[in-house]
């Protein structure tokens, strides 16, 4: 048996008024892991994400957080539970300084020490940051909105970060920044989901992976044994 | 009446302009704070400001001392704003702006005419102390009514508690995050309900301390008498940049300046048509800037 | 067209000469036996359904909503009283107006259609630069509109009297006219919803963009919808000015404007035959109050006189339908005599093979 189950999905379907979007997806994932949710385009990736988070309801099926049921709570609830998504898009507040978009992040927590502390974290973490704190966030790069994002998110202190596409948008060299971020955040034992259309820059940082297709799980496999695996890397990468 | 152009002129002008932009001011602040975390024009705002005026009069006819009736005053209004979020527009959060807009607008004529069921539809004097009726002589052609030098120092607390509240503690930080958007305020374990109210709570706050010198102004009050200072907040609204706390704020000043210079200039064949240039300017300014005076919002082109 | 069987086909013709007896024989039978309160609140019914078909022509059809548009029905009043006002009462009543309309009065029909153009007119004038904006700052440039009217009307008092109740309009209006350019009205927002002009501004509605992207010109139809729900409250303002023969600026602002968007949203935001309905529903309801407001006796308590219950009502309706009911009776889909066609022989079919049935069990009851 392996490390216990901190995020559990049993049987999830959701859907959009009539429009179905996920069809009966379960998975797993444990402490100190870090797995990847792949597929193309409107294969559901997001609408999990939405569904974890507390944004859309499912019509049926469960979200168990370290075994306890959260479906359908409020995202403000499942966000003080610890479940923190860097949603698609980064969505950082623009107006706001990077200062006061980390400030917050550590909302949850209401602790100004441990804010303090995590701040301190964090800008060592992010160094580019540190040098505009006093910036509005709308004026970043994409890249630099990005890892303030996940700053923020880290600020909260997260069990579970989900992140949505942290490559979206993003120039090749810049998804490299990000993604050795995270690779240092998994390095000090954060547990994460990611969402992800980049396979490639996902499977190089999971441990596991999840493929779905049209709502559905088609593929669950090792992050290793799947870039070798000849259906990903024909449906996916060879793209 | 002074001389049209001489320093005393100005001072009057300057003093009332002070004092009517900060009954705006006061007012749009609600206004604004409302549409920000929700999207809705709230007309019933107006209808606020008359309760919490009657609740002040039912308060000084049993005899409560003044200060304790601008309290209750304030304080009721502060809770009418809570309970109309509950009861129209909670119900709707999220529908399409137009829904919201119609449930405002219902809200404000059920509002008015339960105090006209209530109070029947006659204007009432509400007596103010002297204190904050004296006019001030302080020589030659100059008499300041001091009731604009009191909005004008109630504003100026208010709203500097207001800045301070917005931008220094994590409560108004939290609100501004949620104006920008919800979802991701969200995601951070900020409860928008609560926000809501709060901005509610607040906004009506300050607009029940306006109608205190706004009725001080006026010596009545009756149930229409919303009406007024609902569109003047929104104008002002508009003027300084739909939505944001800084553009209520700038807008209400802007406005009363406007008025009074409008009506010291004027000839007296043209003045009656005041309002109707304020307005035509409002349109005018929804055509070329429709973000106000500080630009935040761009209005879509169809 | 779909096929129909030629036993619906007598269904609809059936109905829709049911229709027409039943409209034709309560014409008649208001003008020549009602007494004088059904025959004012029969005109009153027919006048507020120009206004209320007239405003859905524009925001029920575009999804913009124009708050303004009693401005246009002040228009139309204004100018065709002061139109048909005869000379010498001009003198008496507007003593300071200008002389070439001082020394004029028209008949009624020109002064109807001078004031609906009028209306027309200003709003092609306020409508080209507003229009092009989205919804939300259409809403208030209309609003900013209605009260410009409220203040110049106010203000312009050589030619309006000012608050001043302006009195002594010519009593035009029959039951036959209202109905005559209610008619009229109908026909052309029926036509127009049904044209491939509706269906660009209902196109545009509901996904402007998309309609773009087919070369709708959005800001050129909403503009030709407006004028044409513009000339139609001018006409209805006229009609109505010389119904009541009396008025003040007063008439032509918040409580009328809520009155008709209720109307409206209680029919359906753009449905022609739900203006019908609405219009007639909020009448009847607001009749039945505005009764009750005098006072209300239940066995031995007696509610003094409840002022303000009508618009109470009103309100109360607004919240809860847009609460709960946002599309009102019929949303935009039409009450259609073809539908009811359907319905009745769907309905006898049952009723015949219920028959059938019954009629085998008595025979066979095995």
């Amino acid at each position: 048996m392996g490390d216990p189950a901190v995020l559990e999905l049993r049987n999830l379907e959701a859907a959009y008024g009539a429009i179905r979007a996920l069809h009966g997806l379960s998975l797993t994932v444990r402490t100190g892991e870090v797995v990847a949710l792949l597929g193309p385009n409107g294969a559901g990736k997001t609408t999990t994400l939405r569904v974890i988070s507390g944004l859309l309801r499912p019509v049926r099926g469960q979200v168990l957080y370290r075994g306890q049921e959260i479906t359908g709570r409020h995202p403000a609830y499942i966000a003080r539970m610890g479940i923190i998504q860097c949603p698609e898009g980064r969505q950082v507040f623009k107006n706001l300084t990077v200062r006061e978009n980390l400030t917050l992040g550590g909302y949850r927590l209401r602790d100004p020490a441990r804010e303090r502390r995590n701040m301190e974290r964090v800008l060592a973490l992010f160094p580019m940051l540190k040098e505009r704190l006093h910036q509005p966030a709308g004026l970043l790069s994409g890249g630099q909105q990005q890892m303030l994002a996940i700053a923020r998110a880290l600020m909260a202190d997260p069990e579970v970060l989900l992140l949505d596409e942290p490559s979206l948008g993003l120039a090749p060299r810049v998804v490299d920044e990000v993604f050795e971020a995270l690779a240092q955040l998994k390095a000090n034992g954060l547990t994460m989901l990611i969402v992800e259309q980049n396979a490639e820059k996902a499977l190089g940082l999971a441990d596991r992976a999840y493929v779905l297709e049209a709502g559905r799980l088609v593929l669950a496999e090792d992050a290793a044994r799947l870039r070798e695996n000849p259906d990903l890397i024909r449906i996916y990468l060879g793209r | 009446m002074q001389a049209i152009g001489s320093p005393e002129f100005w001072i009057q002008q300057l003093i009332n302009a002070l004092g009517l932009g900060s009954q705006y001011a006061l007012m749009a602040v609600g206004l604004a704070m409302v549409f920000a975390v929700m999207r809705l024009i709230n007309f019933a705002h107006g209808t606020v400001m008359m309760a919490s005026a009657y609740i002040g009069l039912l308060l000084l006819q049993r005899g409560v001392p003044f200060p304790a009736v601008a309290l209750g005053a304030i304080a009721g209004a502060a809770a009418l704003g809570v309970l109309l979020e509950r009861i129209a527009y909670r119900p709707v959060r999220g529908a399409p702006d137009v829904a919201l807009l119609l449930n405002s607008f219902a809200a404000a004529v059920l509002l008015e005419n339960l105090a006209v069921l209530l109070f029947s539809p006659r204007s009432r004097p509400f007596p103010m102390p002297a204190l904050l009726t004296r006019v001030l002589h302080p020589g030659g052609n100059l008499f300041l009514p001091s009731i604009h030098l009191w909005a004008f120092a109630g504003a100026l607390l208010a709203l500097g508690g207001l800045a301070f509240f917005v931008t220094r503690t994590r409560l108004g930080l939290a609100m501004r995050a949620a104006a920008e958007n919800p979802v991701a305020a969200q995601l951070l374990g900020i409860e928008i309900g609560k926000v809501t109210l709060l901005a509610f709570a607040i906004g009506s706050a300050m607009a029940g301390l306006a109608v205190l010198f706004w009725t001080a102004h006026v010596g009545t009050i009756n149930p229409s008498m919303g009406f007024e200072p609902v569109l003047k907040a929104f104008v002002a609204c508009v003027i300084g940049g739909f939505g944001t706390i800084q553009g209520a704020v700038l807008g209400g000043y802007l406005l009363g300046a406007l008025e009074i210079l409008l009506q010291g200039f004027l000839p007296s064949g043209i003045v009656g048509y005041r309002d109707a240039l304020v307005y035509g300017i409002l349109i005018l300014l929804l055509l070329v800037r429709p973000g106000g005076v500080l630009g935040y919002l761009e209005a879509e082109r169809v | 067209m779909q096929l129909v069987s030629p036993t619906r086909w007598g269904w609809i013709w059936t109905l829709r000469a049911l229709l027409v007896l039943a409209l034709a024989s309560a014409y008649l039978a208001v003008e020549r036996e009602g007494n004088a309160y059904l025959k004012r609140l029969a005109i009153l019914f027919l006048i507020n359904l120009m206004l209320v078909t007239s405003l859905n022509l524009f925001t029920g059809f575009t999804g913009v909503f124009s708050l303004g548009h009693v401005g246009f029905m002040a228009l139309g009043a204004y100018v065709s009283a002061i139109l048909t006002l005869p000379v010498a009462q001009k003198a008496v009543n507007l003593p300071d107006l200008p002389a070439p309309l001082a020394s004029l009065a028209l008949p009624f029909l020109p002064a109807l259609l001078l004031g609906g153009s009028a209306a027309a007119i200003v709003s092609l004038l306020i409508g080209v630069p507003t229009l092009r904006l989205s919804g939300h700052f259409v809403a208030v440039a209309t609003l900013g509109f209605l009260i410009i009217t409220h203040v110049v009307l106010i203000n312009a008092e050589a030619f309006t009297r000012g608050t001043r109740t302006f009195s002594g309009v010519p009593p035009y209006t029959t039951l036959g006219w209202a109905a005559l350019w209610a008619a009229l009205n109908l026909y052309f927002a029926w036509r127009l919803k049904h044209s491939s002009l509706g269906l660009q501004l209902m196109a545009a509605r509901d996904d402007p963009w998309g309609a773009r992207g087919v070369g709708v010109d959005i800001a050129r139809t909403r503009l030709i919808a407006f004028g044409v729900s513009a000339f139609f409250t001018g006409v209805a303002g006229g009609l109505w000015a010389h119904f009541l023969t009396a008025f003040s600026p007063n008439a032509f602002y918040f409580s009328k404007t809520f009155e008709i968007v209720v109307m409206m949203i209680v029919g359906g935001m753009g449905s022609v035959t739900g203006s019908a309905l609405g219009t007639l529903l909020v009448m009847v309801s607001t009749e039945v109050l505005r009764n009750l407001e005098s006072g209300l006796s239940i066995g031995s308590l007696t509610f003094g006189p409840l002022y303000g219950l009508s618009q109470i009502g009103l309100a109360v309706l607004l919240i809860l339908l847009i609460t709960f009911r946002r599309q009102g009776l019929l949303g935009d889909r039409e009450l259609r005599l073809e539908a009811i066609a359907e319905r009745l022989e769907l309905w006898l079919e049952k009723w015949k093979a219920a028959l059938e049935i019954s009629r085998a069990r008595k025979a066979d009851p095995s």
